[in-house]
């Protein structure tokens, strides 16, 4: 096994693995109060949050995110002209590009994943007692009251386990950026088949380890809060 | 959606109704506004024009781009469940194995394969085929795909089967023991059958995960799938926006076909093994169309 790309300038495999640091950190947050807010509108009183949310969630969830991305770039971007960074002339063309693609990436990823938080969120609220629900609306709080101080609490704090799952599905997501020209993890193998084909599989092991050492601690430490956050029953 | 009130919120009356129905106009109002927006900005790009649209009525965009795309995408997804589902048995029988070091090859295989994400297995199956194997090239991009979905959903399956397995009553084990069965005899005849009706609604829901996932082999390894001769298409007669709105809308038709599909599966087992739905009625009023808890893999996001 042949480690000597390492020292190759042309990897740069930390860099990489930091764009696929920016690019989790960004969506998750994002994710995380789109998927919230759906999630909200699908348990809601008014149906025709309910509807539109269901039909969000149906609809985006199963198209494959490769098509979600690429849409953001073609469509969003160049077929009805979203800009999404600031452009002056003259000045770091590429720069602007890269600034583009990532942030189109992230809001990609933004809109895709957040089907998967607001299911989430949706079987945590399921899990909480109805007689919470019921014992909130006897001391006379409304509706936003039951849902925000009542059911979301004990819901997010059973849902810690599945959106695990989601974020490290997520950071395994990010790799389909490169097809918008984001500069992250996955670049390290392509540069790889192109310059050391022979050294391609200690190339996959330092790529595969670089994604183990992100999804690893993620799992292991949500799951431990998961356990120390559930409410006993 | 059903009807049942949650228990969410009071019962509604007048006030509330009327409150209700207010938010409604004005959510009502709001997407509307949303979709005129939407119908004005492709309008005023020239969106909507029939040349973008005409295409689709001509049968070359079907005959050489969509179809073919849609058959190589079918194609992958099929091969790849069919491969997934003896390779997911064997790891989750293995890591249910009463020999330890099984039980660690096996674990470490699954959590490897589960932690990759299947971008990067796919690039590297195709660049392992071109320089040590004499797969052709032609063959090349749909092998490399069919691998790397069967590694990394064959790891999924595993843990969906161990599961599967642990979840049949203890008694079947025991009964198939006290017959005089070994221990392959019980594992092969009575738990595994078993064990693959209860996870059929998962695999079918598994199904899902691998039809997006086909669409991955299109960005690096050229393979010919449905997203990229759209994206073909849509360079040809260059509509973009139409091509992958029909793409997108051929994905979701299709993946909600085969989410159906698990539901009715998954309804109609209910009803064989007799059991209603477990524990309190949810508290939304929307029941899961789920599996059991146990059986649902938990990186569904992919």
């Amino acid at each position: 096994m042949d480690f000597s790309f390492l020292s190759d300038p042309r990897y740069d495999i930390l860099g990489a693995f930091w764009m696929t640091i920016q690019l989790t950190f960004f969506s998750a947050i994002g994710a995380l109060v789109l998927g919230t807010v759906l999630a909200a509108m699908r348990v809601s009183p008014v149906p025709v949050l309910r509807g539109f949310a269901t039909v969000y969630v149906n609809i985006v969830r199963n198209i494959p995110l490769t098509v979600v991305i690429i849409m953001m770039y073609f469509v969003l971007f160049s077929q009805l002209g979203l800009r999404v960074a600031e452009r002056t002339p003259g000045v770091n063309p590429q720069g602007y590009l890269d600034t583009t693609n990532f942030r189109l990436a992230v809001i990609g990823f933004i809109l895709y994943t957040a089907t998967f938080v607001a299911e989430a969120i949706r079987s945590g609220i399921n899990t909480v007692p109805p007689g919470q629900a019921e014992a909130a609306r006897a001391i006379g709080l409304r509706f936003t009251q039951v849902l925000g101080l009542i059911i979301l609490p004990q819901a997010f704090r059973a849902v810690i386990a599945p959106l695990a799952s989601v974020l490290i599905a997520l950071i395994k997501n990010t790799t389909i950026a490169s097809a918008i020209g984001v500069a992250e993890a996955s670049v390290i193998i392509v540069t790889g088949i192109e310059f050391n084909p022979d050294q391609i599989t200690a190339i996959f092991l330092v790529v595969a380890l670089g994604f183990i050492v992100l999804t690893l601690p993620t799992g292991l430490l949500l799951g431990a809060l998961a356990k120390k956050m559930a409410v006993k029953r | 959606m059903s009807d049942r009130l949650s228990v969410l919120y009071d019962h509604p009356g007048p006030k509330a109704r009327r409150r209700n129905a207010v938010l409604s106009v004005v959510v009502a109002l709001l997407l509307l506004a949303g979709l005129w927006w939407i119908y004005d900005t492709l309008n005023g790009k020239n969106q909507l024009t029939a040349q973008k649209w005409e295409p689709f009525l001509t049968a070359q965009m079907w005959t050489t781009y969509l179809l073919p795309g849609l058959l190589e995408t079918l194609k992958a997804a099929a091969l790849s469940v069919i491969i997934s589902i003896p390779v997911g048995a064997l790891l989750g029988v293995a890591r249910l194995s009463d020999h330890a070091w099984l039980r660690w090859v096996a674990g470490i295989v699954v959590e490897f394969f589960r932690a990759i994400p299947v971008l990067i297995l796919m690039v590297f199956a195709a660049a392992f085929y071109a320089l040590y194997t004499g797969v052709s090239s032609g063959a090349r991009p749909l092998v490399a795909v069919v691998t790397a979905l069967v590694l990394y959903n064959g790891s999924v399956l595993a843990e969906v089967f161990r599961a599967g397995i642990l979840s049949l009553p203890k008694g079947q084990t025991e009964a198939a023991v006290a017959i005089g069965m070994r221990k392959t005899q019980v594992m092969t005849q009575i738990l595994l059958p078993q064990a693959l009706t209860v996870m059929l609604p998962a695999v079918i829901s598994q199904l899902v995960v691998i039809v997006k996932d086909t669409a991955l082999g299109g960005i690096l390894l050229s393979f010919a799938e449905l997203r990229r001769a759209a994206g073909t298409a849509a360079s040809v007669y260059g509509n973009f926006l139409a091509v992958y709105v029909v793409v997108a809308a051929i994905y979701i038709a299709l993946n909600l076909l085969l989410g159906f599909g698990a539901g009715y599966v998954e309804k109609r087992m209910r009803v064989r093994r007799g059991g209603g739905t477990a524990g309190l009625e949810p508290i939304t009023g929307v029941g899961e169309a789920g599996v059991p808890a146990a059986l649902v893999p938990d990186d569904r996001a992919t």
